[in-house]
């Protein structure tokens, strides 16, 4: 791999170009050195810099809560995460360069799975410092997977769909009853049908079944949605919403606006992570196939579409499934991190977040999406403590985004794999 | 037979409420083809705007500073808070919607969903959690025909929400800047190069639906006079279903679905038990609008995305 945009090594090394010059592998080796450390000192420190304990949301809370502390969070952050990350990745960088560039040279994909090890190792270690930071970085893959599912329907379809919601409640009672019926006793389904040792392996079926639901109830609006163009998506959509939620309560069967409660605690950090990691895989792939590119064909111009042969209806059709499938997998991993779920969840305001995430990101784009969605959600955490003006700014913040970058922060950008993991030096 | 047109009665009443929204919504779509999704929270502020109109005239009433009958009142509270909404409206506008004329549809979209937001939450902040209670301005008094009980609130606010869905239907058909506005929602491209200011229309546009937006949060307020910052929510999506479903651009057609809808509502309450209400009432919306894609009077048009 040569890069003809990167200055040739040995040649007037700035700090910009040094950085620019380590691969990924890198930083994420560098990232987990960090929270080794923050494993190892990171109390002591805390304790030294006056911090009531180890920040956890890279002090921010801590910030807004106690504006004292502001220069012993920063000062932690610093000496705990950006200062060993940078240090670490640029001492690093011929070993990682080599390292990266013989992986990338054995084989791409064994190449990405050892990139997501590593980040997958710093994640789990940074995380495990507290219970807190496990339920942020869960809530945060599946807003991963539901801006994601969301991004396939609204940016590349170019449709305006409210059901998300809907197909998200589809999924996780689906996969709830599923679990709840199998493997556990519970009032309401009565004894376990299988051991419980066996439910974990069978998690899958169940979220699936659950993604299955959802991609049914798309067809539902699919059939009578796609004959027209124009905003009929969006009201069937909203719809369908609507009855979805009403129904759930009105089932007794399922706890009806009472919730149904006590999932199994299948969906622990690994699972999450590797079904996002799925999705994230076949999401893309999707829309680099060739019915990705049909499906932005169908976007920008039916009619052009149509006579260049692409069956619009059906590309249509087939993404708008899979992104409620997807959905419904988001919504079934959600009802098992939270263990509770009740249908006032899944309404206008699940909509207005996950619109806002997939906006906020940028419209057809995986990286927009990943970013819409952690950014919103850590936002969502550190402003916690603003209470209730926090919902004043971060709509205005996503009124900004949309005036001076209508379609997203990172809009219509591949996400390229490839040069993600490629060596740089 | 009475207990049918007592709910009848109702009925009219109700979906007088969602007809008065939808139609700001409507013609928001007609003209501009986005939806305002802050409409239904410019509904919930014209209701506190008001109130606080309204507590204002009662208290100087009562304090002897000025005497005023309280048909007065109302009409006076009515006006005011028209006036003052609608700037309200124009406000979201020019904010949320102008900056983003030639973005995607949907964005903009976006911007009225978090104005929205915006407004709730200041309400919030401003007004606290305790929820305010619309002053009485005029007695009630209860009308026994047949058997059937009537109150005079009922009777009035069906009647001046008649009245003002009469006087808008005149102004779109009749005057200058009507045609203007029925010209735009023909051609959003061709029009405004003919002449007609694009901006002051969009601004009348929002203008005028979030005066009736309030005229419909008033009469709510004195129909139910406990109000909350969140009400907006509930009445705004029902009414943008009703307007959609009533037919792009249709002074009538919005009319009507919003009435239907109300009858919906309260004939499901009357023969089901009440939580099937929103389950019976967008199972029949989807049906509808599965055998009349572009509502009851809309024409069938073929919008070009821009995204």
């Amino acid at each position: 791999m040569k890069n003809t945009d990167l200055p040739e090594a040995g040649k007037q090394d700035t700090f910009r170009t040094s950085l620019a010059r380590i691969p990924l592998l890198g930083w994420l080796i560098g990232a987990l050195v960090a929270v080794l450390l923050e494993h190892l000192t990171g109390l002591r420190l805390a304790e030294a810099l006056l911090l009531p304990k180890v920040p956890v949301l890279f002090g921010l809370v801590t910030m807004l809560k106690t504006p004292l502390l502001i220069p012993s969070s920063v000062f932690y952050v610093l000496l705990i995460y950006i200062l060993p990350t940078f240090i670490v990745a640029r001492l690093t960088r011929p070993l990682t360069n080599r390292l990266s560039a013989g992986l990338f040279n054995l084989s791409p994909a064994v190449s990405a799975v050892i990139h997501l090890g590593v980040f997958y190792a710093a994640l789990h270690l940074w995380s495990e410092i507290s219970d807190y930071r496990v339920l942020t970085v869960k809530l945060t893959l599946i807003a991963i997977m539901l801006t994601l599912s969301l991004n396939l329907i609204n940016g590349y379809m170019g449709e305006f769909s409210c059901s998300h919601p809907g197909f998200m409640a589809l999924g996780a009672y689906t996969a709830s009853v599923f679990t709840l019926s199998l493997f556990t006793d519970s009032r309401m389904f009565g004894t376990a049908v299988f051991q419980a040792g066996y439910g974990p392996f069978l998690f899958p079926a169940a979220l699936i079944l659950g993604g299955f639901t959802a991609a049914a109830g798309a067809l539902i609006i699919a059939i009578p949605s796609f004959r027209t163009r124009g905003d009929y998506l969006a009201i069937i959509s909203l719809a369908f919403m609507f009855i979805v939620k009403s129904m759930i309560e009105n089932m007794e069967v399922i706890g009806g606006p009472r919730g149904l409660g006590g999932q199994p605690d299948y969906a622990n950090l690994p699972a999450v992570f590797v079904w996002t990691v799925l999705c994230v895989w076949m999401i893309n792939n999707f829309v680099q196939s060739v019915l990705g590119k049909a499906l932005n064909a169908v976007r920008d111009d039916e009619t052009a579409a149509d006579a260049m042969t692409v069956n619009t209806r059906q590309t249509k059709m087939t993404a708008f499934m899979f992104g409620a499938f997807w959905a419904g997998i988001a919504g079934g991993l959600f009802a098992h991190v939270l263990r509770y779920v009740n249908p006032a969840t899944f309404g206008i305001q699940n909509l207005a977040e996950v619109l806002a995430m997939v906006y906020f990101g940028g419209l057809n784009s995986v990286y927009g999406s990943i970013v819409g969605a952690v950014s919103m959600n850590l936002l969502g955490e550190a402003l916690r403590p603003l209470e209730i003006y926090k919902w004043i700014i971060i709509p205005l913040l996503l009124i900004l985004v949309m005036i001076f970058r209508p379609a997203g922060l990172i809009a219509f950008k591949e996400f390229n794999v490839r040069n993600l993991i490629r060596p740089r030096g | 037979m009475t207990f049918f047109f007592q709910n009848v009665i109702n009925a009219l009443q109700w979906g007088s409420f969602y007809a008065m929204i939808a139609l700001g919504y409507s013609m928001v779509y007609s003209i501009l083809m986005l939806f305002n999704f802050a409409h239904g929270d410019i509904f919930m502020v014209g209701a506190y705007i008001g109130v606080g109109v309204a507590t204002v005239l009662v208290t100087l009433t009562s304090s002897g500073a000025i005497v005023l009958p309280g048909w007065l009142i109302l009409v006076l509270t009515i006006l005011i808070s028209m006036f003052l909404t609608s700037f309200v409206g124009m406000f979201v506008e020019r904010v949320g919607y102008r900056p983003l004329r030639d973005a995607p549809r949907a964005s903009a979209a976006i911007t009225g969903l978090m104005i929205g937001i915006i407004l709730e939450t200041g309400n919030l902040a401003i007004m606290g959690a305790t929820r305010v209670k619309f002053p009485p301005i005029i007695e009630s008094v209860t009308y026994n025909i047949g058997g059937v009980f009537v109150t005079n609130k009922k009777i009035m606010i069906v009647v001046i929400s008649l009245m003002f869905m009469f006087a808008l239907h005149q102004f779109v058909q009749r005057t200058k800047w009507g045609m203007a506005m029925r010209a735009m929602s023909f051609d959003y491209v061709a029009v405004p190069l003919m002449g007609v200011p694009m901006n002051t229309i969009a601004a009348m546009t929002f203008a005028i639906g979030s005066a009736l937006a309030s005229v419909a949060g008033i009469l709510f307020g004195i129909a139910y006079p406990v109000l909350d910052p969140y009400m907006g929510i509930v009445f705004g999506w029902k009414a943008f279903v009703a307007a959609i479903l009533g037919g792009r651009g249709s002074i009538l057609g919005a009319t009507l679905a919003g009435f239907l809808l109300g009858f919906i509502e309260i004939f499901v309450a009357m023969v089901f038990p009440s939580t099937l209400r929103d389950l019976i009432a967008y199972s029949i919306i989807l049906l509808i609008l599965v055998f009349r894609p572009h509502g009851f009077f809309g024409e069938p048009y073929s919008a070009q995305l821009r995204l």
